[in-house]
């Protein structure tokens, strides 16, 4: 399927298809993400919702082939990075890739960063591993990042160590990090998780920014639904391991379809309306070992659910100018011969 | 809402007396050093703040990290010795009493913590967990015990076999659960509740939510609710203080909060808030910089060094804390 002749601006910049990751448990694996496909265009930012242990970071890890090794294993599918499927590729390769085109920060800028390194020297690690430039130069490079990303002294910061830095300024050194060797594809799991609202605010300005600026892509792996509707242009909803909705950010918001994707709103309490009682989900992500294999997965938590959710494995489709979503509700946007009455 | 909730939750209240009042608190944390480890400094953890709570109500403390807000809440418990200052609870300053007396108070105020997998011990079945304060307390017939912490489990939500399960066998929002079934025990008047909700998924954060409304109804409990979520606080607060750098620096009913809010500082931090609605992509007010560090805070206003509205008169005096309009206080010299 890799269609090396297209040019490079009309394949998309990430293709995922058919993903699906597994995990070791007692000798055997159970998938964590079950056949996800979705693309990210270029300059895109594409976010990622879901609830804790819905798959979206072991997505990203995925991609970037930072399983634990052992473990964690792509089983199936392919990914396509600029018509490219990097799914077989050794360390060796994936080392050229990793920093250079496809860069990645993490949630915690506490434990990301090396405490016995200074941050020039980190920042200055990742331009000589792939640029053939000296260390001086690299040095100055470094400074120029780090005003970039809006850190002030920048001159003097560079000399210093992660722990005299506070968090927000930590993720800043992260993002210059990543961002050093200009990637096309920024995957930014959970940037803002751990940060103070006007520190994410910041953070968020900033990496809206840089992706204009470079021209880059992102994927954003986040909880924070407010976070999504801030800087995303597409979004994908996961739940247990596959995707269940994907629109764009104007759409989802105005008219979330999956019964999953209306609950996760309503039960954000808003600044702009008084509720007495937000709206719960009762009962709990089944875990990955006992996962229904065939129905939809949200059936037993769903408010909405039929007695047919249960046996029928919902198809992601089109409902309306590219809303896709995968329920049963939304049956009649599905092919016709995988419809209820044609089995 | 039904009338007769309207009635009870609306119109009396106003008449309520004050369960808590906190009077010009102040919590220092020494900063040691030198050769014999003298107190060379302090962190102003807590300076000088001032509020009440009445019966029944819940008041929010919101603030960004190190503002002091679980401080505030660790020293009215007297889990932390308070520097100065007076807590008055139902009329009694607790800040002088100690011993068996202050265990004995303490059997009114409890608290429910923010991390629902350190807070309980991994050795304890869950039925040992909820029963140890009660046993603390009181002698209590065994079997009637078992039944009443039953029926506190039933009652947050969780079967009565969590009795015999340990909290590792449970998900974050089901140890919440735990937890403030352990804060109930006692049938306390006043629970403080210090992010109780952060590390919940928002499925779950919601159903927590809902539970400590309605036990605050069931049981006339009092909150005190800490948390950095604006929107979570505005959810469950009648009044909500806003922290910064261990000042509160205003203190409004929540509709006026929010509708109006008059600190540079409020104005920022709501401004701040991602709102989950695409079409609302806002012009915020971006602050720069951090929270400057509380063992050297900046002279005059805490804040005048990130303030976008900064006057010279900010960086030499303090502006005190004030009533500028009925029930909505500021700490700002623009008002």
């Amino acid at each position: 399927m890799t269609s090396k002749s297209n040019t490079p601006a009309q394949t998309p910049l990430l293709e995922v298809r058919n993903l699906q990751t597994g995990f070791k448990i007692d000798k055997q694996y159970y998938n964590a993400v079950e056949g996800v496909s979705f693309t990210v265009d270029r300059k895109q930012i594409v976010g990622i919702v879901g609830e804790s242990g819905c798959g979206k970071s072991v997505m990203s890890l995925s991609i970037m082939h930072l399983l634990p090794k052992g473990i964690g294993k792509v089983r199936d599918g392919e990914i396509l990075f600029e018509g490219t499927d990097i799914v077989g590729y050794n360390e060796k390769k994936m080392n050229n890739i990793r920093g250079k085109d496809i860069s990645m920060i993490f949630q915690e800028p506490m434990t990301s960063l090396n405490p016995v390194f200074t941050i020039g020297y980190q920042i200055a690690e990742v331009l000589l591993n792939h640029q053939d430039i000296s260390k001086n130069e690299a040095r100055a490079k470094a400074v120029t990042l780090l005003k970039n990303v809006g850190i002030p002294r920048a001159d003097q910061i560079v000399d210093e160590y992660p722990h005299q830095l506070s968090g927000g300024m930590r993720q800043r050194v992260m993002i210059a990090m990543a961002i050093a060797c200009q990637p096309k594809l920024l995957i930014a799991d959970e940037p803002t998780t751990a940060l103070d609202v006007t520190v994410q605010a910041q953070i968020l300005d900033l990496l809206k920014n840089i992706q204009e600026v470079n021209d880059m892509s992102i994927m954003l792996i986040t909880h924070d639904l407010g976070v999504v509707a801030e800087i995303c242009d597409v979004v994908l909803v996961m739940y247990a391991g596959k995707i269940v909705e994907r629109a764009t950010v104007e759409d989802l918001f105005e008219n979330p379809q999956h019964p999953y994707t209306q609950l996760l709103m309503e039960a954000i309490p808003k600044m702009e309306e008084e509720k007495e009682r937000l709206a719960t989900i009762e009962g709990l992500v089944p875990s990955v070992k006992d996962m229904p294999a065939v129905g939809c997965r949200f059936a037993n938590r769903c408010p909405k659910a039929m007695p047919e959710c249960m046996q029928i494995t919902p198809l992601l489709e089109d409902t309306k100018g590219g809303h896709e979503v995968a329920c049963l509700l939304y049956e009649e946007s599905w092919p016709k011969e995988e419809r209820v009455g044609a089995r | 809402m039904t009338t007769k909730e309207l009635t009870e939750k609306g119109k009396p209240k106003k008449e309520r007396e004050n369960l808590l009042e906190v009077k010009n608190l102040k919590t220092y944390y020494p900063i040691h050093g030198g050769f014999f480890k003298r107190v060379v400094g302090n962190v102003k953890a807590v300076d000088d703040i001032s509020f009440s709570i009445k019966k029944g109500e819940t008041m929010g403390l919101v603030g960004e990290s190190g503002c002091g807000k679980s401080t505030t809440g660790r020293t009215i418990l007297r889990l932390i010795k308070p520097t100065g200052g007076q807590i008055l609870f139902d009329g009694e300053d607790i800040t002088k009493i100690s011993g068996s007396k202050l265990r004995k108070a303490r059997q009114d105020f409890q608290m429910v913590f923010q991390d629902p997998y350190a807070s309980l011990n991994p050795m304890q079945m869950v039925g040992d967990i909820i029963s140890e304060p009660i046993k603390n307390f009181e002698r209590r017939d065994k079997k009637e015990l078992e039944q009443y912490v039953k029926s506190l489990l039933l009652r947050v939500g969780l079967p009565e076999t969590a009795y015999y399960k340990y909290a590792h066998e449970f998900s974050g929002g089901q140890r919440q659960r735990i937890g403030i079934a352990r804060a109930l025990a006692l049938n306390p008047k006043l629970i403080i509740a210090d992010e109780p909700v952060s590390a919940l998924d928002v499925s779950v954060q919601s159903q927590v939510l809902n539970l400590l409304k309605d036990l605050q109804k069931e049981f006339d409990l009092t909150y005190l609710f800490i948390a950095h979520d604006l929107s979570v606080v505005k959810h469950m607060s009648d009044t909500i203080g806003v922290m910064y750098l261990g000042n509160l620096v205003e203190v409004a009913s929540n509709k006026d909060l929010y509708s109006e809010p008059l600190h540079p500082y409020t104005q920022a931090l709501i401004s701040a808030i991602p709102e989950p609605d695409p079409k609302l992509r806002k012009e915020r007010i971006v602050l720069q910089g951090d929270v400057p560090s509380p063992a050297n805070p900046p002279t005059g206003c805490p804040f005048h060094t990130r303030c976008p509205m900064a006057q010279e008169i900010c960086s030499q005096e303090k502006p005190p804390l004030k009533e500028v309009r009925p029930g909505h206080h500021v700490a700002c010299v623009l008002y």
